[in-house]
């Protein structure tokens, strides 16, 4: 009965660590790479998970949803980015700030105009929907062993892309020396461009996955946008390594704070912050 | 603490280097500076000498080797406690605040002599002593005559100008000049080598320079440096003689 | 600090003016709005000590506010009921000492790892308040008794009444206004204008940065704690809300619309951003999209904020009188 219900907790950290990885990897990318703060990240999120539940409930299919939703988020990503993004890549970081700032604003008002108020939720599909058996009394949902191991494909693939691909060495140097990127002649713009994209696409899709087993509310980025900073401080800006211990970091210690210090939970996650940042001023895996 | 045997010595550096990554900018110098002496450093382009003077300065922390000052273990310390010790520098680049006028630059140099600057009441420009000291140092660099200007309307010798200034309204013992006549007209640069010349009357200068003329003119000792090593170190004339020193760097000056 | 030039201290003695003037004819609810306006202001000019003049963008600001706010509510609320002597110097200091502990921890980074610090921090405090049982929860406080400031038995000022209150919080924005260009004037100023521009060059000149930097942080969320006490002894409610980070957004943009670096800048932001966020509402419900696209425009097209443009305004009649004398 212990055992098995630590157990269940780490798997839902472990779980939750995945999902947050997804998000942040895109976050850390933007901000090692274009050197831009982008606090509209966490409504990407949110925007992912709400076409995910508006397309799954036009086609009857999560799976049809989620395989229309990508392209209009990334496409999404493309036009914010060339309206409004690739006007702060010479500015300071209070524009960058202010403007994004904006964006949220926009973006949730928007979700309002479209989706109204209330909370909504999206049904887990039934060939997902089972539970596996621990003990007697515990299972553990299908569902969420199916969102732990999207995530690891995902993250396999990304791996594969940064350390294998022509584009995921561009990536790397432009993570590590922008000047030197430039001066090799790489079509720095187009690079950001692409980047900024995927990054949205990558938060776009935690929330459409997630969207069955986390409720769909207004302002939902802003929760997932401020833990995300959080794990790429930790991690350290830029680097995708980082930003992956950080989330396995968070995901596990916030979901064992909310059931070991219910009244601390939210607070035990950023006092472990200042505690590695008071640590290590630069986050764990700061490149360079 | 290291034996300053010698009681003139006021610097020294044992066994410093510097690391970026596989590249050692400044590989185990030991080198003494004398007090009231001025000492160039020479060598071409990326000989590390601007590396070794941000050692001096606290910019950058040495990988290996220890600094003293006098009394004081310098090796890892900040660089506002290294300029409260009594060692001043000037910029290669220069490091001015574009947007201050050129009074408020020395104001705020001079101003770093108070004993805390966390003063919140009384307004700044009235402490008689920071500003006797402001406009001397503009004195002495010929700058006083428009001590309103704002330093980004400036000329760039006159920038270079109060790039020193500010330096010498720290009112330190110690000073550390990085190519304090880089890219100034012969005029303005026969000013400032004369002013150095005031200068090493009553201090100690550390200079690096690439005009020849100006290092013969003023220079007591100098060192040469080449890829972070120390070639050689010796009065003027023992450095001229030198065979090392002739092919590593000064033949190709003379016979140009 | 920069000079405030004389155009601008007349606009500010004729806005001054106004306002004193404004209560004994005004709207009763545009006098309320007007407090809505300087509490706003005293908010944004700390932080424009922290952003405009120190370099040190906080994206957590709002933290000190909410400190402040609760302050009253703990010491002024249906637990205790101090006299306001003890309840405004009892926030204040509480405020003052949650400022040293964030930016003690902040201040040793930079650039972005100094706003993700700073916003992570606030948002702890957020969290504290918003799952204390003990301080109301994300239900928030309410304080029944509006403060009243007596010395002995003699009552000086009832801030329960709408019209001293506007001049009390009318005061304490002049004295803010005042201790502020002091300060920026005196030594500590030179000194933290220097570090905006170039930090690395005031180090160089012998002065240990990241004191004056804590101490420009612990100023400037002091001073965001009065605004906070300000504002719960205003509408006698305080909830978690006051210390999260949209409140911290927001106070930006209020910074930015005015004018970043000029003090006054932020009076004009507040006064933009109250209005507004009271005028907008009439015309959508959806206001925040239009909200939204005008910070958007005033980021694009605007980045020296409002105030920038009286520069441009006041040369415009003076080239005409000119255009005109020579013709």
């Amino acid at each position: 009965m212990e055992f098995s219900f630590y157990l269940i907790q780490l798997l839902n950290g472990i779980q939750y660590g995945f999902l947050l990885f997804l998000v942040a990897s895109g976050l850390t990318l933007v901000f090692g790479i274009m050197d831009v703060i982008n606090l509209a990240h966490g409504s990407f999120y949110m925007i992912g998970a709400y076409l995910a539940f508006w397309l799954t409930g036009i086609f009857g299919s999560l799976f049809l949803g989620i395989v229309l939703a990508i392209p209009l988020a990334v496409a999404l990503g493309f036009v914010v980015e060339r309206l409004a993004i690739a006007y702060l890549y010479k500015k300071g970081h209070l524009h960058q700030v202010l403007l994004t700032y904006a964006l949220i604003l926009i973006f949730d008002e928007a979700q309002r105009f479209l989706w109204g108020n209330d909370s909504h939720g999206v049904d887990i599909p039934a060939a997902l929907s089972g539970s596996i058996t621990l003990t007697d009394i515990q299972v553990y949902p299908v569902y969420r062993l199916f969102v732990s191991f999207v995530c690891i494909v995902i993250g396999v693939g990304m791996f594969y892309v940064i350390q294998k691909t022509k584009l995921g060495m561009t990536i790397r140097a432009g993570a590590s020396n922008r000047q030197m990127t430039q001066a090799l002649g790489i079509n720095i713009e187009r690079l950001f461009t692409i980047v900024f994209s995927l990054g949205v696409g990558l938060a776009a899709f935690a929330g459409m996955i997630a969207a069955p087993i986390d409720s769909l509310y207004p302002g939902m980025g802003d929760n997932i946008l401020i833990i995300s900073l959080v794990v790429v401080v930790i991690g350290g800006i830029g680097s995708i390594k980082g930003a992956f211990v950080g989330a396995m970091i968070i995901g596990v210690s916030s979901i064992f704070g909310k059931t070991l210090f219910p009244s601390m939970a939210s607070i035990v996650v950023y006092a472990m912050m200042a505690g590695i940042l008071i640590w290590k001023p630069q986050g764990l895996f700061k490149s360079a | 603490m290291a034996n300053m045997s010698d009681n003139n010595i006021i610097l020294r550096c044992q066994g410093l280097s510097k690391s970026f990554g596989a590249l050692k900018a400044v590989n185990n110098v030991d080198l003494d500076f004398e007090s009231g002496v001025v000492h160039a450093i020479i060598g071409p382009n990326g000989a590390g000498k601007t590396t070794f003077i941000n050692l001096l300065s606290g910019e950058l922390q040495p990988t290996e080797g220890q600094i003293y000052f006098k009394d004081h273990d310098l090796t890892n310390a900040s660089p506002n406690k290294i300029s409260q010790l009594g060692i001043g520098r000037s910029y290669q680049k220069t490091n001015i605040f574009p947007k201050f006028t050129c009074l408020q630059n020395c104001w705020i140099a001079s101003q770093s002599r108070l004993k805390t600057s966390m003063k919140f009441f009384k307004s700044a420009h009235r402490d008689m002593e920071v500003m006797e000291r402001a406009q001397r140092a503009l004195e002495l660099t010929h700058l006083a005559m428009k001590p309103e200007i704002l330093a980004a309307n400036m000329s760039y010798g006159e920038q270079r100008q109060l790039e020193i200034a500010m330096m010498l309204a720290t009112d330190p013992e110690l000073m550390l000049l990085d190519e304090p006549l880089a890219g100034m007209g012969s005029e303005e640069g026969a000013e400032i080598i004369e002013l150095m010349r005031d200068l090493a009357k009553t201090h100690t200068l550390i200079l690096i320079e690439h005009d020849m003329d100006a290092v013969f003119a003023i220079a007591d000792q100098l060192s040469v440096m080449e890829n972070g090593i120390l070639l050689e170190t010796g009065t003027v004339q023992q450095i001229r003689n030198s065979k090392t020193v002739q092919e590593a760097y000064l033949g190709e000056e003379e016979t140009a | 600090m920069q000079k405030i030039t004389k155009p601008v201290q007349l606009f500010l003695l004729i806005a001054l003016g106004f306002a004193l003037w404004f209560p004994s004819v005004g709207d009763e609810f545009y006098v309320e709005l007007l407090i809505n306006i300087m509490i706003i202001a005293i908010f944004a000019m700390s932080l424009d000590l922290l952003v405009g003049y120190t370099g040190l963008v906080s994206l957590g600001h709002a933290a000190f506010f909410g400190i402040g706010a609760y302050g009253l509510g703990i010491f002024f609320g249906e637990m205790n009921q101090y006299s306001i002597w003890a309840a405004l110097p009892v926030s204040l200091i509480l405020t003052a000492l949650a400022a040293v502990v964030i930016g003690w921890i902040s201040i040793r980074t930079s650039g972005i790892y100094f706003i993700m610090l700073t916003l992570a921090l606030a948002q702890m405090f957020y969290y504290y308040f918003f799952e204390s049982k003990l301080y109301g929860g994300d239900d928030g406080m309410f304080i029944s008794t509006k403060p009243d400031v007596n010395f002995g038995s003699i009552q000086l000022l009832d801030l329960g009444n709408e019209h001293t209150f506007y001049y009390f919080t009318l005061g304490i924005l002049v004295v803010v206004f005042l201790f502020l260009v002091m300060i920026l004037r005196a030594p500590f100023g030179q000194v933290i204008t220097g570090i905006c521009a170039n930090e690395q060059r005031v180090r160089s000149l012998g002065y240990a940065t990241q004191r004056y930097k804590l101490a420009s942080f612990v100023i400037a969320g002091t001073l965001a704690g009065l605004a906070g006490f300000l504002e719960a002894a205003h509408t006698g409610f305080i909830t978690p809300s006051y210390l999260g980070w949209h409140e911290s957004g927001n106070i930006l943009v209020v910074v930015i619309l005015g004018g970043l670096g000029t003090l006054y800048g932020p009076i004009i932001g507040a006064v933009a951003l109250v209005l507004l966020e009271d005028f907008l509402p009439d015309i959508t419900e959806h206001w925040k999209i239009v909200l939204g696209m005008i910070i958007v425009c005033v980021v694009l097209f605007l980045p020296n904020g409002i105030s920038s443009l009286s520069g441009k305004i006041f040369r415009i009649p003076s080239q005409i009188m000119k255009t005109i004398l020579r013709g």
